[in-house]
């Protein structure tokens, strides 16, 4: 067998936004694996200048569809810290309900619509319409129930309204809640089913050792704020995210690359699993043993299944805050905001890594300057680097084994491509 | 699959995203309740975010996003040129969206504080109706997935397909939402087309005005009335300009 071969995806399919991936193998040595992000940039840094504190959120949630819960509660944490504002606990608590309704929505997206494909020899999940019509409705369910919790806390699932500077604008009514909570329970038989259906996955045998880096959970698994950690050791505050970060640019990508202490790191669910695996819910960490996952797990792919294994903590958590809530008397659901000049950070783990906002306000509640660090762009070096030792692993098995491993690789990050470059 | 005895013509549909946050292709997969029905109705050939599969035999080309460089403007030509019906999804492809806000800045100097010494290329935003001539229409950020259910009974069985010319005030209404601008929010529900079923004022805020203006929309009187409330004038223009409906609009 000739060991040449030249693999070019252009436009990768089933992944949120433009990246290219491009493979060289001549005389059985890789001569070239790139991850190129092409996506059109937009600046979203460069918009926000000028813009009233109460824009921010409204304006950054647009940075991603499918994560803009996400975007909107960073943003409102980065101007809270600015302004001093402690939000109130009920409206804490709210905001992690839809915070969990979002990474149910995006994950059950990802393990089912868009990498589940791949492992059952399809290009999409549309022809399981006709052959498995019960799978996509369990799919399609699950998706839904996430998507409920956003509309019923956030007031809409993309691009929400109620989470607002200083807590939320709304309380849900609680024959809402009453309803959710019911359909969370019921729902955990549907996650069995998917589990079962994940079990059957033959995910390629394939590690290379990197760092990992998450918020870091104190008293419970970490979504909003907190301390900043890594697998190699670094420990950092909240404000001082740019130490974690160090972003470069590079000539092929319109989104910029990142790296700590070595040539690149990893976040996402694979990355909080690694680093906050004893706070998991104990019904998660159960199934994480069932798919063989303890920290520290070096294989990408395995990113899949630490999101199933979130779904089932971000159930059981949202059962246990819709259960104080609807325990208690709601109390207040938004601070008393007053805007003063200073500079902010919010760190929030979104479905796909650790994210950051950052603005500098004047005494207007008017920003001067602002930086948003997303998942996908710290995660864009160890994509590259990963493609190079898949190709070197790999490569005996043909040009259209290879290829389709390195689709996989990229979709296993789930990248969030158009908000990685924003 | 027949609907009131008519065989239904199973459209072939493809989706490109451009320069976007891809939330409105999104929501062709929410609204899950109607999902195996809506994805029964009509035969996706290409939609790169959820699909491997990419033919070019497609006869409705649903764009999302604005165009934002050079490459974009060829891509859409070309596409423009194989569909039959080319719609646009959303604020971005409708108006050029909140990408618009960066025409306001300068571009080099935007290039340089965002990648130093190594820029990249870039363009003003652009509605796609700048660009290729467009069949039809949904505003929204994002858009309603109902409004795009309708647009597909349209394309299917001839339904007839109109955006609302009322404003959002209607459907607050409707719902029983209480006014926001009684409540001394500005609120641009009494400018803006309906047809979103007012999520923003039911959900606590205002309305943004993200499906631009409604018919015959007095902005004057808008203005005076916010103003009244307290609002200055950069904050009404602020809100005004965010999705790029209300350009051009007096």
């Amino acid at each position: 067998m000739k060991a040449e071969l030249s693999i070019d995806i252009h436009h990768l399919t089933r992944v949120e936004g433009h990246g290219n991936v491009v493979v060289r193998v001549e005389d059985g040595k890789i001569k070239e694996a790139r991850w190129d992000v092409v996506e059109t940039p937009r600046f979203f840094e460069v918009m926000l200048k000028g813009k009233h504190y109460t824009t921010a959120g409204i304006l950054t949630a647009r940075i991603c569809g499918i994560c803009s819960i996400g975007h909107c509660l960073a943003s409102l944490r980065a101007t809270e810290h600015a302004f001093g504002v402690e939000i109130p606990e009920t409206a804490r608590k709210l905001r992690m309900l839809a915070k969990h309704g979002e990474t149910l929505q995006s994950h059950y997206l990802h393990i089912l619509f868009l990498a589940a494909p791949d492992f059952l020899g399809l290009p999409s999940v549309l022809p399981l319409l006709e052959t498995k019509p019960e799978i996509v409705a369990l799919a399609a369910k699950l998706k839904n129930l996430g998507n409920r919790i956003c509309d019923a806390v956030a007031g809409r699932t993309t691009h929400p309204v109620s989470l607002q500077v200083g807590g939320v604008a709304l309380m849900p009514e609680r024959k809402v809640l009453e309803g959710l909570r019911q359909d969370l329970a019921s729902s955990l038989e549907g996650i069995k089913a998917v589990a079962d259906i994940v079990k059957t996955f033959e995910l390629p045998d394939f590690t290379r050792e990197t760092e990992f880096v998450s918020l870091k959970g104190e008293k419970e698994y970490p979504f909003i704020g907190g301390r900043l950690v890594s697998t190699d050791g670094v420990d950092r505050a909240e404000a001082d995210y740019r130490e974690m970060t160090n972003e470069y640019v590079t000539d092929a990508n319109t989104s910029k690359w990142c790296k700590l202490s070595r040539q690149s790191f990893t976040v996402g669910a694979l990355a909080r699993l690694n680093l906050n695996f004893g706070r998991l819910h104990v019904e998660a960490r159960r199934l994480a043993t069932d798919f063989g996952l303890a920290p520290v797990n070096h294989n990408p792919f395995m990113n899949n299944v630490a999101q199933l294994i979130e779904c089932v903590h971000c159930t059981y958590e949202s059962m246990r805050i819709i259960d104080e809530l609807l325990g208690q008397a709601p109390g207040p659901i938004m601070a008393d905001v007053r805007p003063r000049a200073g500079r902010g950070v919010g760190a929030v783990e979104v479905p796909r890594g650790i994210l950051y906002h950052e603005y500098e306000y004047d005494k207007d509640g008017r920003i001067e300057r602002a930086n948003c660090v997303i998942p996908t762009t710290q995660n864009n070096a160890n994509i590259h680097l990963d493609l190079a030792s898949l190709a070197e692993k790999f490569h005996a098995l043909g040009k259209e084994k290879l290829e389709l491993l390195c689709a996989m690789l990229v979709r296993s990050y789930d990248p969030c491509i158009s908000c990685s470059v924003h | 699959m027949q609907y009131l005895g008519i065989e239904l013509k199973k459209p072939r549909i493809a989706v490109f995203d451009f320069t976007s946050c891809e939330g409105c292709e999104l929501q062709l997969a929410n609204k899950e309740e109607t999902l195996p029905d809506f994805l029964r109705a009509i035969e996706i050939v290409r939609f790169r975010e959820v699909s491997s599969e990419e033919r070019d035999d497609y006869e409705i080309a649903v764009i999302e996003g604005a165009v934002t460089r050079a490459d974009e403007v060829d891509r859409l030509e070309k596409i423009r040129n194989r569909a039959a019906v080319v719609v646009a999804l959303g604020s971005c492809a409708c108006f050029g969206g909140v990408n618009k806000l960066k025409n306001a800045f300068d571009l080099p100097a935007a290039n340089r504080e965002v990648y130093g010494d190594k820029p990249k290329e870039t363009l003003p935003a652009r509605p796609i109706r700048k660009v290729v001539p467009v069949d039809l229409e949904i505003p929204g950020c994002p858009v309603s997935k109902a409004e795009v259910e309708r647009l597909i009974q349209h394309v299917a069985l001839d339904v007839p397909f109109q955006l609302p010319a009322y404003p959002v005030c209607g459907e607050c209404k409707q719902r029983f939402t209480v006014c926001m601008i009684q409540k001394g929010h500005l609120c641009l529900g009494p400018v803006t087309r309906a047809g979103c079923n007012a999520p923003c004022p039911a959900g606590g805020i205002g309305c943004w005005g993200c499906r631009g203006p409604s018919r015959d929309v007095n902005l004057p009187g808008f203005r005076d009335a916010a103003a009244r409330l307290g609002y200055g004038e950069a904050e009404i223009d602020e809100r005004l300009n965010l999705f790029g409906g209300f350009e051009g609009t007096r």
